[in-house]
């Protein structure tokens, strides 16, 4: 029997790649794991191996060959003792196969979604894997690798047409890796190798951690982003002066309702104001359509020693900023303490970084999927600034928008700039 | 001259070997079957398929006793014993044809005759084979597969003599119905056999070693067996030993012991159904790596032997007892030969079992005791055909079937069924527990309605508290 090698979904939003390269020829013998071909997409090149091993018997995809479908036959894989391809094998040139089945919605559901996705616009499928590639599992070792806590993505089915079954899931590891089985994995040996890169060499005297479910869901959803999202970058520098008076008078006030507004308190205002004005910019990118959000939901990352989650402050634009004080707050300090409400982290339409208090002038972040921007907020410091042809200092704060160009072009992201400086250098616009 | 080199040799043409030799020839194989006797082997010839002719003539026997209870009248029921018998040979034969018929189809040279392993030459191994015309001939081939089958096992003193005492072959071409019958052994053999003829009128006694029919059964179903025979006017005795058969002209004298007492009952015949052994002898074992336990081929899970490309299949290969285990092993063994991948060894668990007896049974997978004796939480259903629709309509209100889960893991342990049709039944489990199901998927698979295989559904439900319909 000839063996199909498919085009690799190399994300769950992936459709159609470019065969970059062929690391071999028609005739050459390939063992399984070999890497075969090199598949590129906007932000990655991923190796793809032979899961099986055998004779290169036709190559149908050359080299170089953009826009081929997810799924498409690229080359027909004979075993051992076969001499040529079987036709119904190689359904060749048709520019083949139904345009990947997978649409964005279906994203993979996770058990615990660290970093907060907008609302999707449809259901999440159900089961699936870190790949976003269906796995095939019989039931039985679906419910047993649940409650071994074993990720069906690492494992290498043994069943029909390589379907996980019981035994598979029974002589597995609980937190296995994921790594093997699927055909897009990058050269995976024993300790699992990041994505595309080297393999990771463990020498005595180092340490294996196993992932915390937090963190793979932050990897996952990372690279997801950065290779599918076609990130744009904004950088614009904010003088703030009038914003620490205003922030000072306004403390006055509230620190009598027994809180204090921040900075980031103030932006993440003026962010919510300038996406009332800006409605195309909170918004996210479907395959059928744009999605744009009626409420200004502003999600904010907070770092917590298990790692970045991004609770939710909804309805930003229509809060005082003491009320968006409090309740960051609160949501920082449960997000801390790991006790914030599924709904509490998930959705939101934008999203804000701020690494000031490190002393960080400025950042690019990685946009948080399905929305369509992230603001990297940097340090407020003093700066010598040349106003009107003289030297003098203000305080200065450089702010980076990352803008998803499916929703938002180049122009539209400087205007949202453009509105959000107004709002941060004329605080009281904000009362408007 | 005919071609004596092949790729395969497959010895015994039963359901185990014929098979064989058919997924050997669609993966282009040169193949050569040896039998003895007739193609399809026991089961064809004198075992499942002559059996279940001969119980369909009793079931449609009894239901026609019982025509006043559907509204019909129909008098002056009789039969002829010589038509009923008449009747499941022409069904074998045509089957037994129909067995050659696919050889010829696949191409597959058969070879009348015995065979027996002969050593080597080079790289392929040679098989002698003396040919009903007396003539002999060696063959050749890469590898050879063993599927000779298996016998009635004869005990010291209860010897089948074919005339007062039969084993299964003259019970199933007797001159005359016996108007009383001790059958020895309470296995699917032995049990329809004295289903048939006590349907169709005879006397029957069942003695049983075991404490209860159908030992391999679930003890829930062996206990209702029993019940329905004795009902039926069967009489069972259970922890019983049968130890002397004294022989009169046309009759035999039995003496059953049973808890320490000893009776003597005469009967008219007895049927010995004490199990079978394997058909190790004649085939040119001996000298080579091929080890015999307890009459049969000790072999690995690809059905090899440990004698350089020789397997074993089948009955000879050891239990279970099944054709359809035979057919799946030939299958696998043949594929692991031409190398096909992704082959599986056999699951034990997941072969169904069925007796073809009045009330039927059904099973699969472990019984409640044996998924008990492996330290498993249970979550046990069950549903009586009573609360059936269709049973009830079709006047066959007896019987039940009950289902075994983990109940940690949702897995289908077991399945066991008695009633009306439960061997068209079992299927449906099977498929459940080669797919690897859940309770979760039984629950959620729509049953028709109204049919039998509800109670399959009402069964799960059972399990889970969750039973409809009662």
């Amino acid at each position: 029997m000839s063996i199909n090698i498919l085009m690799p979904a190399l994300s769950p939003t992936m459709t159609e790649g470019k065969l970059a390269k062929w690391h071999v020829k028609v005739g050459d013998t390939v063992k399984s794991g070999q890497v075969v071909c090199e598949i590129e997409t906007d932000k990655a090149t991923m190796e793809v191996e032979a899961v099986d091993e055998g004779k290169i018997g036709q190559i149908l995809v050359e080299e170089g060959t953009e826009g081929v479908a997810v799924n498409a036959v690229i080359a027909v894989l004979l075993e051992e003792g076969e001499t040529e391809v079987a036709k119904s094998a190689a359904p060749a040139a048709e520019k083949p196969a139904p345009k990947a089945e997978e649409k964005p919605a279906e994203k993979p559901a996770s058990p615990a979604p660290a970093t907060a996705p907008a609302p999707p616009p449809k259901p999440a499928a159900p089961a699936a894997s870190s790949g976003g590639t269906r796995i095939f599992a019989s039931p039985l070792a679906k419910r047993i690798a649940a409650e071994k806590g074993i990720d069906l993505a690492g494992l290498k089915g043994s069943g029909p047409n390589g379907r996980i079954v019981k035994v598979d899931v029974e002589n597995a590891k609980p937190g296995a890796a994921p790594a093997t089985s699927q055909a897009p994995k990058a050269a995976a040996k024993a300790p699992a190798p990041p994505a595309g890169g080297q393999p990771v060499f463990v020498a005595p005297g180092d340490s294996r951690v196993p992932h915390t479910s937090i963190r793979k869901v932050i990897a996952r959803r990372m690279l997801e982003s950065k290779q599918t999202v076609p990130h744009f970058y904004l950088t614009v520098d904010f003088e703030i002066d009038a914003l620490l008076t205003a922030r000072t008078a306004i403390n006055i006030v509230v620190e009598k309702k027994g809180t204090k507004v921040s900075v980031n308190d103030m932006v993440i205002k003026a962010c919510a104001k300038a996406l009332r004005d800006h409605p195309e910019c909170n918004a996210s990118w479907t395959e059928d359509e744009m999605i744009q959000y009626g409420a200004v939901d502003i999600s904010v990352a907070v770092a917590t020693d298990r790692g970045l989650i991004t609770p939710i402050v909804r309805n930003a634009d229509m809060k005082g900023l003491a009320q968006i004080s409090i309740e960051m707050k609160d949501l920082a300090s449960r997000a801390k303490s790991g006790k914030l409400k599924l709904e509490e982290f998930q959705g939101g339409g934008f999203t804000i970084s701020n690494l000031g208090m490190f002393g960080i002038r400025d950042f690019g972040a990685i946009i948080n999927t399905p929305q369509a921007m992230i603001l990297a907020v940097g340090a407020g410091e003093e700066r010598v600034v040349v106003r009107k042809g003289e030297m003098v200092v203000r305080n200065i704060m450089s702010c980076t928008l990352a803008v998803d160009h499916r929703v938002v072009d180049g122009a539209m992201g400087a205007q949202f700039l453009q509105t959000l400086k107004a709002y941060i250098e004329q605080p009281a616009a904000m009362l408007a | 001259m005919a071609e004596t080199s092949f790729d395969l040799i497959v010895v015994g043409g039963g359901p185990g070997g014929y098979v064989a030799a058919i997924r050997a020839a669609q993966l282009g194989l040169k193949t050569a079957v040896v039998e003895r006797e007739h193609m399809g082997g026991i089961c064809l010839n004198w075992g499942c398929i002559p059996t279940k002719a001969l119980l369909r003539t009793s079931e449609v026997y009894g239901l026609i006793k019982h025509a006043e209870a559907y509204g019909l009248s129909v008098k002056d029921v009789s039969f002829d014993p010589k038509k009923i018998v008449e009747r499941s040979r022409k069904v074998a034969s045509q089957l037994s044809n129909g067995v050659s018929m696919l050889m010829k189809k696949n191409k597959i040279t058969v070879f009348d005759g015995t065979a027996q392993l002969a050593g080597t030459d080079g790289a392929k191994r040679k098989v002698a084979v003396a040919l009903k015309d007396r003539s002999n001939v060696t063959l050749t081939a890469k590898d050879v597969i063993l599927a000779t089958g298996a016998r009635a096992r004869q005990l010291p003193g209860l010897e089948a003599d074919g005339k007062l005492v039969w084993s299964y072959k003259e019970a199933m071409v007797p001159p005359e119905f016996p108007k009383s019958l001790l059958v020895i052994g309470s296995g699917a053999i032995g049990i329809e056999f004295a289903s048939f003829y006590r349907t169709m009128g005879a006397e029957v006694t069942v003695a049983e070693v075991m404490d209860r029919v159908l030992p391999v059964e679930d003890a829930e179903v062996s206990a209702f067996a029993k019940k329905a025979f004795e009902k039926q006017g069967m009489k069972i005795l259970t922890s019983a030993t049968v130890s002397n058969l004294k022989k009169g002209a046309n009759n035999v004298t039995a003496t059953i012991t049973v808890g320490g007492k000893a009776q003597e009952i005469t009967v008219d015949r007895v049927i010995s159904a004490v199990g079978i052994v394997g058909n190790v002898e004649n085939i040119g074992l001996e000298g080579t790596k091929v080890k015999v336990e307890k009459t049969h081929i000790v072999i690995d899970q690809w059905g090899f032997t440990g004698e350089p490309n020789v397997y074993a299949i089948g009955d000879v290969a050891g239990p279970p007892w099944l054709a359809h285990k035979a057919m799946h092993e030939g299958v696998l063994v043949v594929e692991k030969i031409a190398g096909v991948k992704g082959v599986h060894p056999m699951k034990t668990e997941n072969i169904p079992g069925c007796t073809y007896c009045q009330p039927q049974v059904a099973s699969i997978g472990l019984t409640e005791a044996a998924a008990k004796a492996k330290g498993l939480e249970l979550k046990v259903g069950k549903f009586p055909f009573i609360g059936n629709g269709k049973a009830i309509a079709l006047g066959e209100p007896e019987g039940f079937i009950k289902t075994i889960f983990d109940a940690k893991t949702g897995e289908l342990l077991g399945a066991h069924m008695i009633g009306a049709e439960v061997t068209e039944l079992i299927q449906g489990y099977s498929i459940a527990k080669t797919l690897e199901t859940t309770e979760a998927e039984l629950m959620a698979t729509v049953f028709p309605h109204p049919t039998l295989s509800e109670m399959m559904h009402e069964s799960v439900l059972a399990a889970y508290g969750r039973t409809l319909h009662i």
